[in-house]
C-alpha cells in the first residue's frame, strides 16, 4: 500500500506587483503545472499573490549554516561600506 | 588566528594518527568535543530566542520531538476534515454551506503547511501518514467524537477552534523557524473558524425552544473533550518540561486550558447557554474560574483509540490514499512520458 510521494517543489509568491516572489513553503506535485496549481491551492486561498514560481526542491543547492561565519566573514569585516562610518560637518545637512 | 585544523602541521599530525592505534580514541573523543560545542551553540540560539533553521545543527532528540508534534498536528488537521465534512452537504443555507466548505478547505490547506514544515526535518510525508494509519501516530482525540446534528458545527467552530487557537497563538513563536511560519499562517486563517461556529450558536439562541436546546446539546456533548484536547495535566504529561525549556511549548496544558476556560465562559453565558461544570466558579482570587475533574479515564480511552469514532476515522484516512493512489500513479506517470517526450 506504500506508494511514492510525488516530488517535492519549493514555492516563491510575488505577493503583489513591486515586490520579489518570497519563499513560502513546500508543495507536491508530479510535475511544474501541477505544483504551481496545488500552490495556489495551498498558499493563495485569501489573494495572497499575483505569481508563482516553483522550483523543484532537488535543485536548490544552499549554503551551509555551520560555514556561515567564514562566508560571511568578508562583509563583517568591511564598515566602511556604510554611510555612517564617515564623518561630515553637522552644517551639511542631510547627505 | 588562522584555523588549526587547516594549517600543515595538523594534516602531518593527522598522518601520523592514521598509523597511530589511538586514533580511534581520539577521533571519538574529538567527535565528543564537537558535539558539545555544537550542543552549546544551539543553546545558546535558544536562549537569545534565535530561530532554528532546516539546516542548523540540532540535538536530535529535538528534531524527533519537533517530527512527532508537526505530524501529529498535520494529522489532526486532516482528520480534523471529517467531522465537519460531515455536514457540507446538509448545511442549512447556502451561505453556510459556503462558510463550511470554506472552512474545510483551509483545515486541509493547515495540513498542508505543516506537513511541508515537518519534511524539511527530514521525514517523510507518507511514512507519517503510514504510522497515522497504522496506529503509531496519534491526532487530536476530539475528532473522535460523532457530529450529530447542525449544533455541532456551532460548537466545533466555537470550541474546538477556539482551544486550536489558544493552543497555537504561542506555537507563533515556538523555536523552529518553519513551524513558526506555519503556525502564523494558521493563527490568520483560523480566527474565522471560531467566529463562525459561535455565530452559528448565537443564530440557534436566537431560534425556537427546539433550536436552543439543540445548542445546549452541543455544548454539553464538546464541552468536555474541548478541555481535554489540552492535553494530560501537567502533572502527567510526560513531554511538557523537555519541550518548555526547547522553547517548543511556550505554555503548559493547565495553563493553556485555564485560558480557554476563562475565555470561553463568559461567551457562554452572553448568548444563554449554560457550561456543564456544576463545580464551576469564578475566583476572584486567581482572577480565573475553578472548574470541575475532567474525566481522565475517559481521556485515555479515546487517546487509546476506543473512543466513539476512532476506528471510522481512520478507516475514512485510510480509504481516501488506498482509492486516490491510482490518480497519483497515473499523475506521475504522465509527467514521466511528457518529461521523456520532451527530452527525444
Amino acid at each position: 500500500m506504500t506508494g511514492k510521494d510525488w516530488p517535492l517543489w519549493e514555492v516563491f509568491i510575488r505577493s503583489k506587483q513591486g515586490l520579489n516572489h518570497k519563499h513560502v513553503g513546500s508543495i507536491h506535485a508530479a510535475d511544474a503545472q501541477m505544483a504551481v496549481e496545488n500552490a495556489r491551492d495551498v498558499y493563495t486561498r485569501r489573494s495572497e499573490g499575483i505569481s508563482i514560481w516553483v522550483v523543484e526542491s532537488s535543485q536548490v543547492f544552499a549554503s551551509d549554516p555551520s560555514e556561515a561565519d567564514a562566508l560571511f566573514e568578508p562583509a563583517d569585516s568591511k564598515i566602511y561600506r556604510h554611510p555612517t562610518f564617515y564623518e561630515v560637518p553637522d552644517g551639511v545637512g542631510h547627505m | 588566528m588562522p584555523d588549526p585544523s587547516r594549517s600543515g602541521f595538523p594534516f602531518l599530525y593527522r598522518k601520523f594518527l592514521q598509523n597511530s592505534l589511538s586514533l580511534k580514541f581520539i577521533t571519538s573523543y574529538m567527535e565528543e568535543q564537537n558535539l558539545a560545542e555544537l550542543e552549546a551553540a544551539f543553546n545558546r540560539k535558544l536562549e537569545k530566542d534565535v530561530r532554528i533553521e532546516p539546516k542548523d545543527w540540532m540535538p536530535d532528540a529535538y528534531r524527533k520531538t519537533l517530527i512527532r508534534q508537526i505530524s501529529q498536528h498535520a494529522h489532526s488537521e486532516i482528520v480534523g476534515m471529517l467531522p465537519e465534512g460531515n455536514w457540507i452537504t446538509r448545511a442549512p443555507n447556502l451561505r453556510r454551506k459556503a462558510v463550511l466548505l470554506a472552512k474545510v478547505q483551509d483545515e486541509a490547506g493547515h495540513g498542508q503547511y505543516l506537513y511541508s514544515a515537518m519534511e524539511t526535518l527530514g521525514a517523510s510525508r507518507e511514512q507519517t501518514i503510514d504510522d497515522m494509519h497504522e496506529g503509531k501516530a496519534k491526532y487530536s482525540s476530539i475528532f473522535n467524537y460523532p457530529t450529530l446534528t447542525w449544533a455541532d458545527m456551532g460548537a466545533v467552530g466555537w470550541l474546538v477552534d477556539g482551544a486550536a487557537i489558544m493552543n497555537q497563538v504561542p506555537l507563533c513563536r515556538t523555536s523552529y523557524g518553519p513551524y513558526a511560519r506555519a503556525m502564523v499562517r494558521i493563527c490568520k486563517e483560523e480566527s474565522f473558524h471560531q467566529r463562525q461556529g459561535y455565530e452559528i450558536m448565537c443564530t440557534l439562541m436566537k431560534g425556537t425552544e427546539l433550536q436552543k436546546e439543540m445548542a445546549q446539546d452541543a455544548l454539553n456533548r464538546f464541552w468536555w473533550p474541548a478541555l481535554m484536547m489540552f492535553g494530560p495535566s501537567d502533572a502527567e504529561s510526560t513531554h511538557s518540561q523537555q519541550s518548555i525549556d526547547w522553547k517548543i511549548k511556550r505554555h503548559t496544558n493547565d495553563e493553556l486550558r485555564q485560558m480557554f476556560v476563562d475565555a470561553t465562559v463568559p461567551q457562554a453565558e452572553l448568548i444563554g447557554l449554560t457550561i456543564p461544570d456544576p463545580n464551576l466558579k469564578w475566583n476572584a482570587e486567581k482572577g480565573g474560574y475553578d472548574f470541575g475533574e475532567i474525566d481522565w479515564t475517559e481521556f485515555w480511552q479515546v487517546v487509546s483509540g476506543n473512543g466513539p469514532c476512532n476506528a471510522e476515522r481512520i478507516e475514512a484516512r485510510r480509504k481516501a490514499k488506498e482509492n486516490g493512489m491510482w490518480v497519483r500513479e497515473a499523475a506521475m506517470a504522465h509527467a514521466e512520458k511528457k518529461k521523456a517526450r520532451k527530452a527525444s
